[in-house]
């Protein structure tokens, strides 16, 4: 029998199938177009965090370092800053991650229809686009991870577990930006959450410099953000000062995953919604 | 007008023991306030080529997301494989093959990647899907493309392409929306050709369209929808026998003259449409009709005789063309 003629009693070959797997299919599906950019990807995943740490770690660093070093606790500007970019750059990338390939697949290859036509739920399509999306973020952590430690920016072996850390950092974000991406109809709001949501969290969560040194308000409002609890965490492991107040750790995990896990639940039902739809 | 024409009973061809593949009755679905399709009756018997015939916005497109159980009915019933789409979709969906109105295919692989993913979806081993991607390419007439990526083929292709991809999991039925929409003669020929192949291998069709042409290539038997609501069933054959003559008088008149002649053909036609560039006279036999014209003393621009087709049994129906 080829695969063109089958009569009334049909084909059961998906009998069995459990949800773990089809979900596996929809990353497998995901993995499929990325081997073609792979190798440019992961070029740039270690020559991004290359530049930003020549130019800031060391070029701004040394001026920063040539002042008072209280201020960042005695330690070089470089091992300050190279963590904070770490989680920062997972939230970047997370971003651009959530907003364009889930309106590819939604609306302009509608690949994410394709899917849905064939045994795969909506929540088999969310899971394995975020599925997607972490092993992504590691590839891109990892990097850039093994690049501080190359910059000798790492004091701590603690860094090991920055990896993690990023990378539940940069799906705090993918998750909630998931849901959010299959609400809209144009990239226009896009371009309004990277300049007011992005852009601002990437400058004032701690990346730069401590957010003990912005206005008391502030300071407040940097606390529900996400990236400031990613920036706390991969920092408190890379300077191994995690171990000085880890209830504060657990907190920043408990209000990441919180993130994750609330995001992804949103993004399950706008996913599916617009999947009705049509 | 058309209410009395409406047949209430749309029963499936064939005795009872062969049970419907597709079982809908007072089938329903609403969008808010707007009623996208209004309590249809239709059955979908085994091995048959199944036909939604109806102009845009007729309710086509809702039925089929019913059908292919990723839109919730509203109301009604709804039966497929004599399962329901509420809570057996994904079973349903494993012996489904969906060729939806817009593209689907993903551009950032190849032809053959795209084959290959999608039977992936439908739980097939990599050695398995491998083997149906290379037949079905063969099929589609596109095994010269396979390594290449999809955005350059042509439209024709692109049909052909996510026709054989619908094919992966060898569907028990296949459901085309609008197949042939957009493509040129040749492409259209081409494809209905491949699906008249799939036909003659006993698969289940069912499409909808707006092209008559289509429907009496394709379908054994059709139903005619119209706002929402189906407004005639039956073989192609049998619809224009019941809703037309066999044949059809064409005439063109300059427009100030055309305006003149409204009512003056009821001694030689059966019935008359007054459309704004021709005037269709229904008679059995259109040469007579071309006479009794001339008879009268006009001269039109051109006359036409042809047979009847669906577009009549449409314009009968509802007053109005197929594509405006």
């Amino acid at each position: 029998m080829t695969a063109l003629a089958r009569t009334p009693s049909g084909s059961d070959s998906t009998q069995g199938l459990s949800s773990g797997s089809t979900i596996s299919r929809v990353f497998e599906h995901r993995l499929m177009a990325y081997r073609r950019t792979f190798r440019s990807s992961l070029f740039t995943s270690f020559i991004t965090p290359t530049l930003f740490l020549a130019a800031m770690g060391l070029g701004l660093g040394s001026y920063v370092d040539s002042g008072d070093s209280a201020t960042l606790g005695g330690i070089s500007y470089l091992a300050f800053l190279a963590p904070g970019l770490l989680a920062a750059s997972a939230m970047n990338s997370s971003a651009f991650e959530a907003t364009f390939p889930v309106m590819r697949g939604l609306l302009w290859s509608r690949t994410f229809h394709a899917m849905y036509a064939t045994p795969i739920s909506a929540r088999d399509i969310t899971l394995g686009n975020l599925a997607f999306m972490t092993a992504r973020l590691t590839l891109i952590a990892t990097a850039f991870t093994v690049v501080i430690v190359l910059f000798g920016a790492a004091t701590s072996p603690l860094i090991v577990l920055a990896v993690p850390a990023a990378v539940l950092t940069g799906m705090a974000f993918a998750a909630p930006i998931t849901a959010f991406s299959a609400t809209q109809k144009t990239p226009e709001k896009f371009n309004a959450l990277f300049r007011f949501v992005i852009t601002p969290l990437f400058l004032f969560s701690g990346t730069f410099f401590p957010v003990s040194s912005l206005p008391p308000v502030l300071q407040s409002v940097a606390w529900f953000t996400p990236l400031y609890h990613g920036v706390s965490l991969t920092r408190g492991l890379s300077l191994g000062t995690i171990s000085q107040d880890p209830l504060a750790a657990v907190v920043d995990v408990l209000f990441l995953s919180a993130f994750v896990i609330v995001g992804t639940s949103f993004a399950i039902r706008t996913i599916g919604a617009r999947l009705v739809r049509g | 007008m058309p209410d009395t024409l409406v047949s209430p009973a749309v029963s499936p061809p064939g005795t009872s023991e062969t049970p419907s593949l597709i079982h809908a009755r007072g089938l329903t679905k609403k969008f808010g306030e707007f009623i996208a399709v209004d309590a249809v009756d239709f059955d979908v018997a085994p091995g048959e080529s199944f036909g939604f015939l109806g102009p845009n916005g007729a309710g086509k497109t809702s039925t089929m997301r019913m059908i292919g159980c990723v839109s919730p009915i509203t109301n009604g019933s709804l039966r497929i494989m004599d399962m329901d789409p509420a809570a057996d979709g994904p079973r349903i969906r494993a012996r489904l093959g969906v060729v939806p109105q817009q593209d689907t295919l993903d551009t950032e692989l190849t032809v053959r990647e795209n084959l290959i993913i999608y039977g992936r979806y439908f739980g097939l081993s990599r050695t398995e899907v491998g083997k149906r991607a290379d037949e079905l390419l063969e099929f589609a007439q596109l095994t010269e493309r396979a390594g290449d990526q999809v955005e350059p083929l042509s439209g024709g292709m692109k049909r052909r392409l996510t026709i054989a991809r619908s094919l992966i999991n060898e569907p028990t039925i296949l459901l085309l929306d609008e197949p042939t929409t957009g493509l040129d003669p040749q492409a259209r020929h081409l494809l209905w050709d491949r699906l008249y192949r799939l036909k003659q291998r006993g698969v289940t069709l069912v499409l909808t369209t707006h092209y008559m042409d289509e429907a009496e290539q394709l379908c054994d038997r059709l139903v005619v929808m119209d706002k929402a609501k189906i407004v005639a069933e039956g073989s192609p054959r049998e619809l224009i026998e019941r809703y037309s003559t066999k044949e059809v008088t064409e005439l063109r008149f300059e427009p100030d003259v055309a305006e003149t002649l409204h009512g003056r053909f009821d001694a030689i036609a059966e019935r008359t449409e007054y459309l704004p560039d021709r005037i269709l006279l229904y008679a059995d036999d259109g040469e007579e009709a071309a006479v009794g014209v001339h008879a009268m003393g006009l001269r039109p621009e051109t006359v036409l005789v042809r047979r009847s087709s669906l577009e009549d049994v449409f314009l009968r129906l509802t007053g109005r063309s197929l594509i405006e």
